[in-house]
């Protein structure tokens, strides 16, 4: 039995950019991506590892080659949305399960 | 213990000796220097270039601190007047006595005066020291007309310099034509008509006989042909004598006609002594350019040490300039001297081109060439010559104009290893092959290098050349598609927007690109858009291109939190204004510091905090400072002639013009700039993209300076100009630099890697030799016209305003920033420091 939580409306979140949510006691940065006119989206760690602040909402999104990744603001190592892995170093972020219904974002509760 | 080195003589030769033996076994040796004028070694290849700035510093060869890093004694102003070669010592005119166990002579030349009568009275010059130009210059602010006797090199510098200083300005030559010795009756007669076309009188087959009182003027000049001119002051430019006397006094050597005698590893006639540059006379000949003087200066220096066995064995006497403007050049056997020799010539009288080839008898090889007007092939047609390279069938397709555009006569390919590319500085194939092979791949990276093209820069095509065809045969495919979504260059991409009308990303990358964009082509299409269209750029199409400090509009800090700066115009502000800044920092509990761009810094905002902090900010009046962009930053400025004692223009009014005009303009880098109200320069306009400094008539404008990690020296662009077409340059400059340099490319490394470089610059924009000035001038007015503050448009959006907030779904603040005290300000905690008061709390609890 899974339960999900209301974050925010869709509209909140300018396409192709991110916003962090408070989710549970931890920093959830979701990321809206858009492509040939539909959305996808992920949620991963707000917590940039390496340098260490509460950043990764606020990064660049794009691909690498097939992989989507956001690029951390501070000193832009990439992470993959769908993982989480950091393409340069060996760390990763969390994730979490992220889905849209209606016109709201939801994420998974533990 | 230490060899003792004497070098007699401290100008450009005797400099770059000490400079190679320094670094091919500075330890091993202790070197002292003797110079008779009063100043260190400054380049006197380029002494005319002192008229620009009046001051000495900008020559000055000797790098700061060389001399007491290297343990050099440096004894200037001081000449040496005996050497003896028993005892090995040298003394000075002040008394000094020096041992030495190798003593180097570059005692340089004196400038040949025709012993004329009246050759010495007051008002007659020469042109060799800077000195010599202080004297010429304070003559001529008393003087109307002014001659110069000799119409060679030097004396057509002289000449320009006199025009230059505001006289009416003769050049009288003895032989028919000028600079009789590298070019010939045409090139000549070409020089003549352009020189003439200046407003400089030229007097050819002229023999002065005597020089006396003038009528209406200080000095009337009698010559052989019953001609006479009157003048206020005379320059002597008839030739150089080596300086050979303590030579003589010593017992060396010396030629029938002057000069220290040398052998191929320019030693004298005393094996511990040597002579290099003008003094010395190899194989008969005496060399008076610069680069076989630097040559000789690395064979001594290489002989002494020990460290290399190469030999001079004379010098190409090929030279290429740009006297009064007008390009000359001349390779080899100009004047066809040689038996059975060829010419071919092309003679074009609109665009006042004089082009000259002259081969051998059997038209297999080049001897030699004169370029006036053009010379554009002088690379080419010297690496022909130097190294017998084979000519094509029809030899005359090299000076004749690329109608059909055909390819080029040479493919660099063809050279040896061997091939002197840049002879200013000695750089051969070899060289840029190796430094290419070691990772150049930039022109920039390649002056930087092997220092080729960083001298006249004729080379700089033929380097580029070498360069591209290296890299393509290392298989080094050199990418220059800025990233892997979009096959195309960032100028490229500026066309296509530009001419596209593409005013979004999404259609940028729809149309020309794939994938779904990254942090290197977002941002750079971002900074596109915005100067050719000035959107605000947190529009949603074009909020998530934003590089991290653009899409908060204010500067990211190590631990997420974000600093303000407010603009402050020329760096002057109001005490109310002060008091605001003070006021919102403590309402906030910002950290505050002054800036080097004359502003405040404000530290510590969460992004939440930023729109309140802004409405503050412009309630009172304030405007975004753009410190978080590629855009322009600041102008900065002293006070000037309102208050200060020294300022000759107002160039605190100039500065605040100038930041408020392009306040808002993206560009590929961040643009600085400065306003100096004099020569004293207080506001470092010489270290920025754009500096001005004002002289008595105006304004000077330097340009492509910065600071930083690699500081580079701004070069003076145009002088004197009046504040409407200082705007017009600097509009035309900045759009030209926006819309042909690469992604964060600086104006400096885009000047440095522009064929053509600085000359090149100017001329796009004084001459408007591409014409764009218009365009770029409109360009830049929609910029201008189009300005808004983006603070102030942000804060009176409140949907943008709720996007500040750290949390979509809360009002909580980012738990993980705190802060500490330290000298009375905030700033942030450490990880270590957030440990201990979280322990603190818990043991509280």
């Amino acid at each position: 039995m899974s339960n999900w939580k209301d974050i925010c409306p869709v509209e909140a979140i300018v396409p192709n950019s991110g916003r962090c949510a408070l989710h549970e006691g931890e920093q959830v940065a979701i990321f809206r991506l858009r492509q040939g006119g539909s959305d996808t989206f992920y949620a991963v760690d707000n917590f940039d590892p390496l340098a260490r602040a509460n950043v990764i909402s606020r990064g660049i999104v794009g691909s690498r080659g097939n992989v989507p990744v956001v690029a951390s603001p501070l000193y832009k190592q990439h992470y993959c949305l769908n993982t989480g892995d950091c393409l340069e170093e060996d760390v990763s972020l969390k994730t979490w399960p992220v889905r849209v219904v209606g016109d709201t974002v939801q994420l998974r509760v533990n | 213990m230490a060899k003792q080195l004497v070098v007699v003589g401290n100008g450009p030769v005797g400099h770059r000796l000490v400079e190679q033996v320094v670094s091919a076994a500075g330890d091993e040796w202790t070197i002292t220097v003797f110079g008779e004028e009063p100043r260190a070694a400054y380049d006197r290849v380029h002494l005319t270039s002192w008229f620009e700035q009046r001051s000495a510093e900008p020559l000055n060869m000797v790098a700061e601190g060389f001399y007491q890093a290297n343990g050099i004694c440096c004894h200037v102003g001081d000449k040496v007047v005996a050497v003896d070669l028993i005892a090995r010592t040298v003394t000075s005119q002040q008394g000094e006595v020096v041992a030495y166990d190798k003593l180097v002579l570059a005692t340089g030349s004196f400038p040949f005066v025709p012993p004329i009568p009246g050759h010495d009275r007051d008002n007659c010059f020469v042109y060799r020291t800077i000195e010599d130009l202080e004297a010429i210059t304070a003559a001529a602010a008393n003087g109307k007309v002014g001659a110069v006797v000799g119409g060679g090199l030097l004396g057509l510098e002289a000449a320009k310099a006199l025009h230059d200083l505001g006289l009416k300005t003769h050049v009288v030559e003895f032989a028919p034509r000028l600079m009789a010795v590298q070019v010939d009756e045409g090139g000549g007669a070409l020089l003549r008509k352009k020189i003439e076309e200046l407003g400089v009188s030229v007097h050819t087959d002229k023999n002065t006989q005597r020089i006396v009182d003038g009528d209406s003027a200080t000095h009337k000049m009698f010559f052989a042909d019953d001609t006479e001119l009157d003048t206020d002051l005379i320059v002597f430019s008839a030739g150089i004598r080596p300086r050979d006397e303590l030579a003589r006094s010593a017992g060396l050597e010396v030629g029938e006609r002057g000069g220290i005698v040398v052998n191929n590893y320019c030693q004298t006639s005393d094996e511990n002594v040597y002579s290099v540059g003008e003094s010395a006379l190899w194989e008969g000949r005496i060399y008076g350019l610069i680069a076989p003087g630097n040559q000789m200066a690395q064979v001594a220096a290489e002989h002494i040490c020990g460290s290399g066995d190469s030999e001079f064995a004379g010098a190409d006497m090929s030279t290429k300039l740009k006297l009064m403007g007008i390009d000359v050049a001349s390779v080899g056997d100009a004047h066809a001297n040689t038996t059975g020799a060829l010419c071919y010539t092309y003679i074009n009288e609109v665009e006042q081109v004089y082009k000259k080839i002259v081969v051998s008898a059997d038209k297999q090889s080049l001897l030699g060439a004169v370029l006036v007007g053009d010379a554009e092939e002088y690379g080419n047609l010297l690496q022909f010559a130097l190294n017998k390279i084979r000519l094509p069938d029809q030899p005359e397709s090299m000076i004749l104009p690329n109608i059909d555009n055909q390819a080029s006569a040479l493919g660099v390919d063809a050279l040896p290893a061997s091939a002197a590319i840049c002879s200013c500085n000695n750089v051969t194939k070899g060289d840029l092959v190796s430094a290419v092979a070691g990772g150049c791949a930039t022109l920039a990276a390649l002056k930087d290098k092997t220092a080729a093209a960083t001298g006249c820069g004729g080379c700089a095509a033929l380097v580029t050349q070498v360069m591209n065809g290296e890299l393509e045969k290392l298989g080094v495919a050199v990418n220059t598609d800025l990233c892997e979504h979009f096959p195309y260059t960032r100028q490229d991409l500026y066309s296509l927007v530009r001419v596209g009308h593409i005013k979004s990303f999404d259609e940028l990358l729809d149309k020309h690109g794939s994938g779904m964009g990254c942090e290197i082509c977002k941002p750079a299409a971002a900074s596109i858009l915005a100067s050719c269209w000035n959107d605000y750029v947190l529009e949603d199409t074009h909020q998530g291109l934003q590089d991290t400090n653009d899409r908060f509009l204010a500067n990211m800090q190590k631990d997420g939190t974000y600093s303000v700066v407010p603009r402050v115009p020329g760096g002057e502000i109001t005490a109310d204004k002060l008091i605001v800044i003070g006021q919102v920092a403590k309402k906030y509990n910002l950290y505050t510091k002054i800036t080097g761009g004359q502003r405040i810094d404000l530290f510590g905002a969460r992004s939440e905090q930023l729109p309140e902090i802004w409405r503050e900010l412009i309630d009172a009046g304030f405007e975004s400072g753009h410190a978080y962009g590629k855009a322009l930053r600041t102008v900065k400025s002293c006070v000037g002639s309102n208050w200060c004692r020294y300022g000759v223009q107002d160039s605190m009014s100039m500065a605040v013009l100038l930041e408020n005009r392009y306040k808002g303009l993206r560009s590929p880098h961040k643009l600085k700039m400065a306003v100096s109200g004099c020569t004293r320069e207080c506001a470092e306009a010489q270290c920025k993209d754009v500096g001005v400094i004002a002289t008595e008539n105006g304004w000077n404008m330097y340009v492509c300076g910065n600071g930083g990690m690699k500081p580079r020296h701004a070069d003076l662009f145009a002088t004197d100009l009046d504040d409407e077409t200082l705007l017009k340059y600097i509009d035309r400059f900045f759009m030209f630099y926006i819309r042909t340099a690469d992604r964060l490319q600086r104006t400096s490394t885009w000047m440095e890697n522009l064929e053509g470089g600085l000359e090149y610059l100017q001329q796009v924009v004084i001459e408007d030799s591409l014409g764009l000035a218009a365009e770029l001038e409109q360009q830049m007015a929609h910029v201008i016209g189009s300005y808004q503050c983006e603070w102030k448009t942000t804060v009176n959006d409140p949907q943008r305003v709720k996007q500040f907030t750290h949390f979509v779904n809360s009002d909580l603040a980012d738990a993980n920033v705190s802060f500490v005290r330290e000298r009375d300000q905030v700033r942030p905690a450490s990880d270590d420091e957030k440990k201990m008061s979280a322990s603190n709390i818990l043991a509280i609890a």
